[in-house]
């Protein structure tokens, strides 16, 4: 009787977890197609750096998307303007997040002033076109379609209007997530970054409105790499921020049109991968591919303080074409994973160890010393294209943060001999230009006295600084005085 | 009316064996003033905002005059009337004994730069006509404002797009890329496979815009200009 009594408790309990584990099963491999929506749902769009709230545990919904297309003028970086198509009147555009099963209502708007027709491709879509064809709308004019999300993850939406490679290159992309049943696991900060590379009539710093090149576009060849559709869209005052101990998650995307990137932040490495934002998870990565016409999902605890640089890792993207964002993180320090400085000491090989740059290949002619002013200004310019501009940048506006500024730089022209002698010799440490502190590297140049004396009077006479002429004879004292 | 001496071309969508031929025919100057306009308005009472009928025009149009006969504050009455569909456009050249022109007569006589007759191959062609594709707003501008070309017309490019009379002849999908499967002759895909003039962008974002009106349409960068047959 006992046996018998246990044996049927067995039995009940067996089919209890048959039947939970059939259930749970079934909520798996539930066809997509048939979560049923209830109610509707005006969808919250955000311009970057932000994302809507997580969509947690509610469940799919019709959801309503409404998006404005506007062409108007914005900034690429200090004194370039350029004229941007977007959704949303941002580059990247809106960021949609959805979850899996809802039944998006897509009305896209293309406004009035506008001189294009435009569409919307949605990667997250499964239909002819992702929407294309459905959402094809003249200036003045609106469409409404509708799409329902089968699958989850992060995917990016983009305008295909003839020429398609210049509605992408002029701005037209963003991202959609789709979040699985039951959202995403919680994290403390997420923020939306967008890739994107542009092709100006003038090169990269070229001042004034600055119309998309074509030629440039086929070759492939970009005056600027850059996050968020400007330079220093992430730096300085608009850097992303978070605080020791919390985990961070980066939707990242690439628009495109040509480039792929190589998304990396320096002195982080990332925890968690979700590659190209499908479901494949990848743990302790350094670098991610990020496609054209792709994303991924990046996670990681943030665990010292600092300013952690955001990076395209094809690296002269970042340092000389805008790829670079920072995220700031405050809190405690934590001397065993970080100790900073520890000890600082000289340190002398037999070898000059000091660093040099290359000889610039010069065409420059080596006047005799008496040169007027236009001449060393024409000869000044041409040293400082080769030799100062990568970092400097071409209208000596510097890189925030990085390489200080020689436009209107209080630095500079408070001091004639001491700029000459940090051309001679190199400069190493903190100082301060502008307001602002800067502690870089910048090599000694290994160019002549004349050169010395030519560039450094381009400078003086360039971008709102007092004019001093240096001469030759200047520039052999300061080199003689040591 | 200029005369406008017909010939053969190979248009966008073409190949050698699809050439277009164009007769001689007499073109406008400029694209219609808000000026003209109100004078046909006034002998066509019926095309005025407040009597016009759904089906000859959408609510954009003459939407921002301030009544019936009145421009808006910020339009000048020598900029090219724009907000108006093909059906009023069509009336207004017929009125005239004019008549709207064909996509390959617009696009034969839009080739034209200063100098020649035909400019597609010059980048700075190209260049300059992408240029103004690109800067918003320039709708209020005063026609005659941009160059006259070879045939002594101006204002083809850099002020308003313009109506043709078989603009709905233009077979683009929406899905641009698509549009290589097609039958048809238009090849307007990324690729753009068999498209005669691969640099000519420009003339791609015509088509696209063409493809993406209906004649009821009345859009802010979109007016018109009518062309007369020499026989008449």
């Amino acid at each position: 009787m006992k046996t018998l009594k246990q044996i049927s408790i067995l039995l009940l309990c067996m089919a209890l977890f048959l039947a939970c584990k059939n259930k749970s099963e079934k909520t798996e491999e539930e066809n997509t197609a048939d979560i049923p929506v209830s109610r509707e749902m005006k969808a919250e769009l955000t311009s970057p750096p932000n994302v809507p709230r997580p969509v947690g545990r509610r469940k799919a919904k019709k959801l309503i998307v409404n998006m404005e297309i506007l062409e108007k003028e914005g900034t690429m970086t200090d004194g370039t303007t350029y004229n941007y198509w977007t959704f949303g009147g941002s580059v990247p555009g809106s960021f949609i997040r959805t979850r899996v099963g809802d039944e998006v209502e897509f009305t896209l708007s293309n406004h009035q002033d506008n001189k294009l027709p435009h569409n919307i491709d949605l990667h997250a879509a499964t239909g002819p076109g992702g929407g294309a064809s459905s959402s094809f709308v003249a200036p003045g004019h609106q469409k409404t379609f509708s799409f329902k999300t089968l699958n989850p993850g992060l995917f990016v939406y983009h305008c295909a209007t003839a020429p398609v490679g210049m509605h992408i290159a002029n701005g037209m992309y963003g991202l959609i997530l789709v979040e699985p049943v039951g959202g995403l696991p919680l994290v403390d900060k997420e923020y939306y970054l967008m890739q994107g590379d542009f092709y100006t009539a003038g090169e990269n710093g070229a001042p004034g409105l600055q119309s998309f090149d074509m030629q440039k576009a086929i070759n492939e060849n970009a005056d600027y790499v850059v996050f968020n559709g400007r330079v220093g869209s992430l730096t300085g005052d608009n850097a992303i921020t978070a605080n020791v101990g919390e985990t961070v998650r980066l939707y990242v995307g690439n628009g495109g049109p040509n480039l792929v990137s190589s998304f990396h932040v320096i002195g982080e490495i990332f925890d968690k991968v979700r590659v190209e934002g499908g479901s494949l998870v990848n743990d302790n990565v350094q670098t991610t591919l990020v496609p054209s016409g792709g994303a991924a999902i990046v996670e990681f605890k943030v665990d010292v303080p600092g300013t952690f640089i955001i990076v395209d890792h094809s690296i002269f993207r970042a340092f000389n074409k805008g790829a670079l964002g920072m995220l700031k993180v405050e809190g405690e320090e934590n001397k065993t994973i970080y100790s900073g400085v520890v000890q600082e000491g000289v340190y002398n090989s037999v070898d000059d160890n000091v660093q040099k740059m290359p000889k610039a290949d010069k065409n420059v002619k080596v006047a005799s010393s008496n040169k007027s002013l236009a001449q060393k200004m024409e000869s000044g310019k041409q040293i400082y294209t080769q030799t100062c501009v990568a970092c400097h940048q071409a209208e000596g506006q510097g890189i925030p943060n990085a390489f200080p500024p020689l436009a209107k730089s209080d630095y500079l022209n408070a001091n004639t001999k001491r700029a000459i002698e940090i051309v001679l010799k190199g400069k190493t440490g903190e100082i301060t230009v502008n307001g602002k502190k800067y502690n870089g590297v910048m090599t000694r140049q290994t160019i002549s006295n004349d050169e010395i004396a030519d560039v450094l009077t381009y400078v003086y006479n360039s971008w709102g600084n007092n004019k001093t002429n240096v001469t030759k004879a200047q520039v052999a004292a300061a080199k003689s005085g040591h | 009316m200029v005369l406008i001496k017909g010939g053969t071309y190979t248009p966008l969508y073409g190949s050698d064996s699809l050439k277009v031929s164009v007769q001689d025919f007499k073109m406008d100057v400029y694209p219609v003033s808000n000026k003209l306009f109100l004078e046909f308005i006034k002998k066509k009472p019926k095309w005025k905002r407040s009597n016009i009928k759904k089906l000859f025009a959408d609510k954009n149009y003459l939407i921002n005059w301030k009544s019936d006969m009145e421009l808006g504050d910020n339009q000048s009455i020598n900029a090219p009337i724009t907000n108006v569909s093909w059906f009023v456009a069509k009336d207004y050249c017929d009125y005239l004994g004019k008549r709207l022109p064909t996509i390959d007569e617009w696009e034969y006589v839009a080739m034209a730069n200063e100098d020649l007759p035909d400019a597609r191959q010059l980048k700075t062609y190209n260049e300059q006509i992408l240029g103004w594709y690109e800067k918003p707003k320039t709708f209020n501008n005063d026609i005659g404002s941009t160059f006259k070309n070879y045939w002594d017309i101006y204002d083809m490019h850099g002020l308003v797009w313009e109506w043709s009379l078989d603009f709905n002849s233009v077979l683009i999908s929406g899905e641009s890329r698509k549009d290589v499967d097609d039958d048809s002759k238009l090849f307007c895909g990324s690729a753009a496979i068999g498209v005669t003039d691969l640099m000519n962008y420009a003339a791609f974002m015509r088509y696209a815009l063409r493809g993406s009106l209906n004649a009821k349409y009345a859009l802010k960068t979109l007016g018109f200009r009518c062309v007369k047959d020499l026989n008449q």
